[in-house]
């Protein structure tokens, strides 16, 4: 008997204005899972985020969280549940210090001081570098480092679930490896990981399950492994 | 002549710490929403027509709490204006929430014109009109109010900007509206709190100056314009640039009608302003923004 998925997504669409970016998206997270959702530029992946988070609207089907429809929740509500969502291209507050964007994360924990301060701290053992520049701008630091503030950052929400929109894009193979490595870790630490990603073979390297998303369709979901000896994907996306 | 220019300076300082609180409302207004908001100047005017309103008569309430009724009244106008004309055109450009604002203005004008007439009314000074010397010059103790006044709402919103996490929250709104909602901070209630913001900082700049300028169902209009050249001095979206272009436009207004001619203070001042838009489009203290991605 498998337990109830965490995160069970049911027919989902969405458009922007006339265009339809998803095509009826179904999918599950089960706690304690990492989750590739792997496809090319404009598959809609970030739009599938974008609609679970519900900062873009999603037209209908259901989405549900530890058993409860937010399919129409507010963003900040979502937040409060446990999903954090490290956003596509970091999207650091970059005027205000780095110190202040990890403690805007906390936003939703804000009233747990106690919590907040221990959690900074091991944010800042996770990312030692962003201790060291806690008071430089956001906007100033390196892409490598802005993911890693960004993740930081969604860290100190509290997530049950961790939504990760290409964290690899734009970065050097050796920071991408680094970033990876972090994520694997974060999991195995217990955090509930949906990872999308154009680099498949680095995501699906590290996660359990993974669905191949094409123009907002879900047409291939199986084992990472299986994934990634699977011919078509191969020719698609690992470029064999 | 030191006495005079002194006189000139102290003047300039009174008139100049009105100008900074409406320009700060701006540049609040503006950080939080993109928006350039022309209703600031009516804020002014709600908030000292208020007062007045609740302090008339024997019936009246005593100056302080009208004043804070006043405050009260103004903040919900703020609201309601960001509510229901604001947040209705999400999306729309500049332009656009540009003439929303100045319609709302000649709307707010003209419900104060219906509600309260044409007359000016005064609003009593402070802590009496006995002029203070300094020198040779001399001072209203009610002038010290609205520096003292000014300087204080002016250190409270840069404290409230920069060492709450309240604060902060409405700044991360203005660089990044997604990535606020997506850290969990309700963007609306956080839009709601800047014009909330902005109307009490202009409603108290109203009662503060009104006991020495008086006020009418338009002085917001003079005000406004004054308050948006000052952000603009400043550079906008700067708040404490906004405070220092007020100062500066109140001292440059001062002075040139001391020693040029008082007719021609209000150009003065807006050719300064048309100069500096010349060689530092960005302002005085305006910054190039630090971004790399």
């Amino acid at each position: 008997m498998p337990s109830s998925p965490l995160l069970q997504v049911e027919d989902l669409t969405s458009h922007y204005g006339p265009i339809q970016a998803l095509h009826g998206i179904s999918l599950e997270v089960n706690p304690g899972e990492l989750v590739a959702m792997v496809g090319a530029n404009g598959a809609g992946k970030t739009t599938l985020l974008h609609t679970l988070s519900n900062v873009h609207k999603a037209s209908s089907g259901k989405v549900y969280f530890e058993g409860t429809e937010i399919t129409r929740t507010a963003p900040h509500k979502i937040v409060k549940a446990g999903i954090c969502h490290v956003p596509e291209g970091r999207q650091v507050f970059g005027p205000l210090s780095v110190e202040d964007n990890l403690l805007l994360g906390s936003f939703s924990q804000r009233r747990n001081k106690a919590w907040v301060e221990e959690e900074l701290g091991k944010i800042y053992q996770l990312f030692p570098i962003l201790k060291e520049k806690h008071r430089q701008a956001a906007g100033t630091l390196s892409g490598g480092q802005q993911q890693m503030l960004a993740i930081g950052r969604a860290l100190l929400g509290n997530p049950k679930l961790l939504l990760l929109d290409e964290p690899s894009m734009g970065l050097a193979p050796l920071l991408v490896a680094e970033i990876f490595r972090v994520v694997r870790e974060l999991n195995e630490k217990g955090v509930t990981i949906l990872l999308v990603e154009q680099n498949a073979k680095a995501a699906l390297g590290i996660a359990d399950r993974g669905y191949v998303l094409e123009t907002g369709r879900v047409v291939l979901s199986a084992d990472a492994d299986d994934l990634l000896a699977d011919e078509a994907v191969q020719k698609a996306y690992l470029g064999h | 002549m030191f006495d005079q220019i002194l006189q000139f300076l102290l003047t300039g300082i009174t008139v100049g710490s009105t100008y900074a609180l409406v320009g700060l409302g701006f540049a609040i207004i503006y950080n939080a929403s993109d928006v350039v908001n022309f209703s600031q100047g009516e804020f002014v005017m709600i908030g000292a027509m208020s007062a007045v309103a609740l302090s008339a008569g024997d019936s009246g309430l005593p100056l302080w709490l009208a004043a804070i009724g006043a405050v009260m009244i103004t903040m919900l106008v703020g609201m309601a204006l960001q509510r229901f004309a604001i947040a209705p055109a999400r999306g729309a450009s500049v332009v656009t929430t540009i003439i929303i604002t100045i319609g709302a203005s000649i709307f707010l004008r003209g419900v104060a014109l219906v509600v309260w007439g044409k007359d000016l009314f005064p609003l009593p000074h402070f802590s009496g009109e006995d002029p203070i010397s300094i020198g040779n010059a001399t001072l209203l103790p009610q002038s010290i109010w609205v520096m003292g006044g000014a300087a204080a709402l002016v250190f409270g919103a840069h404290y409230f900007f920069n060492h709450t996490t309240l604060g902060k929250a409405i700044l991360a709104c203005s660089c990044n509206k997604k990535a606020a909602s997506l850290v969990g901070i309700n963007v609306g209630i956080m839009l709601l709190v800047a014009y909330a913001m902005s109307a009490a900082l202009g409603a108290m700049a109203g009662i503060l100056v009104t006991p020495i300028t008086f006020t009418s169902y338009d002085t917001g209009v003079m005000l406004g314009l004054k308050g948006f050249s000052a952000a603009i001095l400043g550079g906008m979206g700067n708040p404490m640039g906004a405070v220092a272009g007020g100062l500066l436009l109140g001292l440059i207004e001062s002075l040139s009608a001391g020693l040029i001619s008082s007719g021609y203070k209000d150009a003065i001042g807006f050719i300064v302003l048309l100069l500096v838009l010349f060689f530092r489009p960005s302002g005085l203290f305006g910054k190039a923004s630090v971004e790399r991605v």
